[in-house]
């Protein structure tokens, strides 16, 4: 039945661009790519509460990737090719971090992104001598917006599937007690680096179907660490311990922004910092748990009345 | 303390999502009260230094322009309209600039857009432009994509040339010097690890070898960097007497400071961006005479000065002597094709940007396939003003100054 439902809503999202305007389409397109950043997020982050802030690094490695090979590889190639750089360096990255915990894990993925992006840097400016590639890419809006729907849709499924497996509970578990996990002898670090991986490569893909969107790219543009933030605060707002809770924090909050930057664009910046403290003070485990806790409440008043 | 109760919060949503709904109502010509001009410019993040240079005072001189003469006549209406700003912060992002032009073109129904600051952000936004078929006058973004670019999307103009135009210029201006024997045959590049950098040492590395000159040093330095004096003590050991930094602004200043605190003085001192800059004379002191840099202006033009002076009256600061004078005649351009055009017809308009001729404050203009050629290309301090010495397509220059006076030592 839920199955039914979720694959009704997929076909009509599917017709919104025969009928919607260029700007509505403009904002799916948002917060589809914010959804999917922000579900892949926690697939990996909500269960073991590992804090990443390397998002816009593989986004970012996505995007570099199109720009590169879009002229010499055929397109769906060219996907491949980002999904398979994503996953080898989550891998390395994976191996060489994931023993890491707690705060160390955080300032390590921010500097992560600091690192890919130099990296990039270093390789265009001293080996190709190109800084500013171009993306010239048949792909209209509407195209972007299929591809970013087909991919919510996956990442939603994985992480369905990851929540019933044995591997989310093993995931859970560990990011409830290291030391508990260990001893019932779950394999802590290839758990990790396994959920890490998938949630990587989702987010390199997200990067790789947006780039056609810019025509233009260079570091300071794809390796934008705003983005790995803005990511979080979604994630945290919706409740990343829920399959819909990070999808239903991105869409309250890209709206927001769009429409605090069309009605405040001198103000922008301290609305939105005062926001993220209100959403870290007032509703720490998110809207859905909120929601769900204040609904408890009141059914048990009510049980007592 | 106020505090402002959930009835107001709603009240004022309400009345703000029904002015959104009304303002994208379509104006009929006949109750047209104004021509409605939007822009999504960078008001935070990296971009916001040079879009604040650059393009924003540009924007609010032309529209008092414009306004302080009863705005702009639209023949064919039998109106003269004044002109009315919706503006945007697209944060310095380039999927913002999109859904702010996307915004502008189809939730504001603005009658022309005015493009935003820097290569990037006007790359990105291209097709969006070309989509809604309003014309784009890109007036801060270098590319040696211009031609394709202009052919690519019809309604955009390029107005800041390429890096090639830039360095070959530069190049051809120190042969001479070097053929007149004023300065030697060594020359040391440093150039930043970014955008403009890059593109420019691409095409000067090359230009500079092809034209039999020894490159004793060809190095770039990440962006950020703050201490320069590793690269300007290696390279005052060199004995070269061109000293070129393709650099940004902050390694612009401090580029020279270290230079003079080195004493290091060559016979050409050479700097990109930020050489232009109206400050650049206040941070370098007495030693800002006979730097050179990229940009320039014509320093007898009446028109320019009178710019300036209108500029820094309104602003409170002085345009920079590169990109600020193309940006603001790219708007002129603007207002003398609607003037003629004599509607909002957009299409008409960008006809006749791309084949009429216009009387701005940087001259004569005509565009070449959609660019405009006739930039200055390498300037020089001389006497307060930042002096064109080298053009692309351009009549007239000064003659440069080398070798450049000695550094006075920092006090």
């Amino acid at each position: 039945m839920k199955l039914v439902l979720a694959l009704i809503a997929l076909a009509a999202l599917a017709f919104m661009p025969s009928f919607a305007g260029p700007y509505p389409l403009g904002l799916m397109i948002g917060i589809l790519g914010y959804g999917v950043l922000a579900t892949a997020w926690a697939m990996f982050s909500g269960p073991t509460r590992y804090i990443s802030l390397a998002t816009v690094a593989f986004f970012g490695l996505g995007a570099y990737t199109v720009a590169v090979l879009s002229e010499t590889l055929p397109y769906p190639v060219v996907l491949l090719v980002a999904a398979l750089i994503g996953l080898v360096v989550a891998l390395i990255v994976g191996l060489a971090t994931l023993r890491l915990a707690g705060i160390y894990f955080v300032i390590f993925t921010f500097g992560l992104t600091e690192l890919v992006r130099q990296l990039v840097t270093y390789y265009e400016v001293n080996v190709t001598r190109t800084l500013g590639r171009y993306v010239f890419l048949p792909l209209g809006p509407e195209h972007i917006y299929w591809q970013l729907l087909a991919l919510l849709a996956a990442t939603l499924a994985i992480a369905f599937w990851v929540r019933q497996s044995r591997i989310g509970l093993a995931l859970r578990v560990i990011g409830d007690d290291p030391v508990v996990a260990s001893h019932l002898g779950i394999r802590i670090t290839r758990t990790k680096l396994t959920l890490f991986s998938i949630s990587c490569v989702i987010m390199t893909l997200a990067g790789a179907i947006q780039a056609p969107r810019w025509t233009y790219i260079e570091p300071s543009i794809v390796f934008n660490p705003t983005t790995s933030f803005l990511v979080v605060i979604m994630a945290l707002l919706g409740g990343p311990n829920r399959l819909f809770g990070p999808l239903l924090g991105a869409i309250p909050l890209f709206l927001l922004f769009e429409w605090l930057s069309a009605n405040f664009p001198n103000h922008y910046s301290i609305i939105l910092g005062l926001l993220f403290i209100a959403i870290v003070f007032v509703l720490p485990n998110g809207v859905l748990a909120a929601g769900e806790s204040l609904w408890a409440r009141m059914t048990r008043k009510e049980a007592r009345a | 303390m106020t505090t402002i109760s959930r009835r107001t919060v709603l009240q004022g949503m309400g009345v703000s999502a029904l002015a959104t709904a009304l303002s994208g109502l379509p104006v009929l010509a006949q109750d047209r009260t104004a021509i409605r001009i939007g822009y999504a410019i960078s008001k935070t993040g990296p971009n916001a230094a040079g879009a604040g240079i650059s393009t924003t005072p540009n924007y609010l001189l032309w529209v008092d322009d414009v306004n302080k003469t009863g705005g702009i006549t639209l023949s064919k209406l039998g109106v003269t309209l004044p002109l009315e700003v919706t503006e945007y912060d697209d944060r310095s992002t380039a999927e913002e600039t999109v859904r702010a032009v996307e915004r502008l073109a189809t939730q504001d129904n603005v009658d022309l857009i005015l493009p935003t600051w820097g290569t990037g952000a006007n790359l990105a936004s291209g097709p969006t432009f070309d989509r809604f078929g309003y014309p784009q006058l890109a007036g801060t973004a270098v590319t040696d994509m211009a031609p394709d670019l202009a052919k690519r999307w019809k309604h955009s103009f390029w107005m800041l040339g390429g890096g090639h135009d830039y360095a070959e210029a530069l190049v051809a201006l120190l042969v001479k010097q070097r053929d007149a024997g004023t300065i030697n045959n060594k020359v040391a590049i440093a150039s930043v690890a970014d955008g403009f950098g890059i593109d420019l040492s691409k095409a000067a590395t090359p230009a500079f070898t092809e034209a039999g000159f020894e490159l004793v040093y060809d190095k770039t330095y990440p962006l950020g960097t703050s201490d320069f004096a590793p690269i300007i003590n290696e390279v005052s050991g060199l004995g070269v007497d061109t000293f070129v930094a393709f650099s940004y602004p902050p390694d612009t200043f401090a580029l020279t400071q270290q230079s003079v605190v080195a004493n290091f003085s060559p016979k050409v001192f050479y700097l990109g961006v930020g050489t232009a800059f109206p400050i650049y004379p206040g941070i370098a002191g007495p030693n800002h005479n006979g730097v050179m840099g990229v940009g320039g202006i014509d320093p007898d033009s009446e028109a320019l000065a009178a710019y300036f002076e209108r500029h820094t009256a309104l602003n409170g600061q002085a345009p920079d002597s590169w990109a600020s004078a193309i940006t603001y005649a790219s708007l002129e351009i603007l207002q003398q094709a609607i003037e003629r055009v004599g509607d909002i017809d957009r299409e008409a308009i960008s006809a006749e940007i791309s084949s009429g001729e216009f009387d701005t404050i940087i001259g004569k203009v005509k565009l070449v396939d959609n660019q405009l050629r006739s930039l200055w290309t390498v300037g020089q301090w001389q006497d307060g003003k930042f002096v064109g010495l080298a053009h692309t397509e351009r009549d007239g220059s000064r003659e440069p100054v080398v070798p450049k006076p000695a550094w006075v030592p920092a006090a």
